[in-house]
């Protein structure tokens, strides 16, 4: 399989204190990649490198034919084409409050992409309907519960038809039993095929859909595989500490 | 009282209101959208990493709160001819008026700004909107919630400043309160008049507040 994104020794540091070295990894075409590790490891910083909402200071990013090199000054064009080459589901769904459900997921073809109104509200609500959420267009955010909410979230990142879609902690603001039903659609889109990086917690989902894992820790990447392996037999003794701790936290 | 103050006061009623039509009302309809304009572009100059686009801002924001708006006034309109600049009284109220607007309510739109989560800016973004579009689309409907009330103080105050542009030769309200009263010495009449009117209009603007705020609050759960 093609690899739809590469990672190549992405650095990023915020002022003295170095966040990110050396990063680099291959997510193919059609596969699912779990991020895990300890808070403060770096790992949603890795995710938002992704789309840039935290520019990389080096290293070269590729997604899909466009390929973008951080160390050399970006310019505008070019990132906000980067940003549209990957949708954006924040742990804090972050939607906009003043407009409603289906008014949040046209906003970005409607206004960004200039698509025509009628074709994105159609497209709208089948993603409303693919997340579960074909009744609720019409409500505000406040009106929905925080799975509801998350949702909606990824419909809106569904709708500008990124290549790769990218979950910051989806699931680590909720209550827990509304977990389910995110990870669901989360899983439903692996099935269909999107390309996906996920930041997560949820140590039995990532064996479940990843076909890759990543475990990071410190700023870099300390181990990566197949679930059956980082998620099973580490070979690095601080992926099995957290391992460890996460499974069995008394 | 007298029957001719009663006299004097229904032969002023007209007066006065046209004065307050004419006047009062464009001079502050005027100053306050233009105010509001100033503002939003000193706020997010004041905003702006930009350090010298904020040190600007800071200083101007500065100027027009650590003066008098009466001094604001009498150097657009008395100071200003000596540098052969003449303005007419009604447009050099408006400057003045526009600009003291624009420092007061540039420090309103700005904490509005501000109060909007950064979250939003970055949703914005990761959706491919540029600066302008996150502003327009996403900030500043959500930051009006926040700045309607303060924004509502200083319109009110405004309506009741400009009663200081008679000290400018604008026949506004006040002034022709001023002009019919002098000949006969009866000021409370006219003042008080004066003052009604004034105080109907900002009752007006309080109700227009009210209904704003309700209608901003529509999709915040209570």
């Amino acid at each position: 399989m093609t690899d739809l994104l590469t990672v190549r020794g992405v650095e990023k540091a915020f002022g003295e204190l170095r966040v990110l070295r050396d990063i680099s990894f291959d997510v193919p075409a059609g596969s699912v990649t779990a991020v895990i590790g300890p808070s403060g490891s770096s790992k949603t910083t890795v995710l938002r490198t992704l789309n840039a909402l935290d520019q990389a200071d080096s290293g070269v990013i590729t997604i899909g034919d466009l390929s973008v090199d951080f160390a050399a000054e970006v310019d505008r064009a070019t990132l906000t084409r980067f940003r549209l080459q990957s949708g954006m589901v924040f742990q804090s769904h972050n939607l906009f409050p003043h407009m409603t459900v289906l008014q949040n997921v046209i906003e970005g073809p409607v206004i960004v992409q200039k698509r025509s109104r009628d074709e994105a509200i159609d497209e709208a609500r089948q993603l409303l309907a693919q997340v579960g959420l074909a009744e609720k267009a019409e409500q505000y955010p406040f009106q929905l519960s925080g799975g509801q909410q998350q949702r909606v979230g990824i419909a809106r990142a569904l709708a500008l038809k990124p290549k790769l879609m990218l979950f910051d902690e989806p699931t680590s603001a909720l209550d827990p039993e509304l977990v389910g039903d995110v990870l669901r659609v989360i899983k439903d889109l692996a099935n269909e095929g999107w390309t996906m990086v996920i930041v997560t917690h949820e140590i039995r989902f990532a064996q479940q859909v990843a076909d890759q894992v990543l475990f990071i820790d410190g700023g870099v990447v300390l181990e990566s595989g197949p679930p059956a392996q980082v998620l099973v037999e580490p070979t690095q003794a601080r992926t099995r500490q957290f391992l460890d701790r996460i499974l069995n936290p008394i | 009282m007298a029957s001719g103050t009663w006299d004097l006061i229904w032969r002023n009623l007209w007066p006065m209101l046209e004065a307050t039509v004419t006047r009062t009302l464009p001079l502050t309809a005027i100053s306050f959208v233009v105010g509001l304009v100033i503002a939003l572009f000193v706020a997010l100059a004041r905003i702006s990493k930009i350090r010298p686009l904020s040190l600007l801002a800071r200083a101007y924001i500065s100027v027009i709160r650590g003066t008098p708006l009466l001094v604001q006034l009498f150097i657009v309109f008395y100071a200003l001819p000596q540098l052969n600049i003449v303005i007419d009284p009604f447009p050099a109220a408006v400057i003045a008026f526009s600009l003291n607007v624009g420092g007061y309510a540039a420090e309103v739109v700005r904490a509005a700004i501000l109060s909007i989560p950064k979250g939003q800016w970055e949703a914005a973004q990761t959706i491919g909107m540029g600066y302008p579009t996150t502003l327009q689309r996403v900030i500043l409907p959500q930051a009006a919630r926040t700045a309607v009330p303060p924004l509502s103080n200083t319109l009110i105050s405004l309506v009741k400043d400009t009663s200081l542009a008679s000290t400018i030769l604008v026949t506004e309200l006040l002034r022709v309160a001023q002009l019919a009263a002098a000949p006969t010495f009866d000021f409370f009449a006219l003042y008080g008049v004066a003052a009604i009117y004034y105080w109907v209009i900002c009752l007006v603007l309080s109700s227009g507040q009210v209904r704003l705020e309700s209608r901003l609050e529509r999709y915040v759960a209570r």
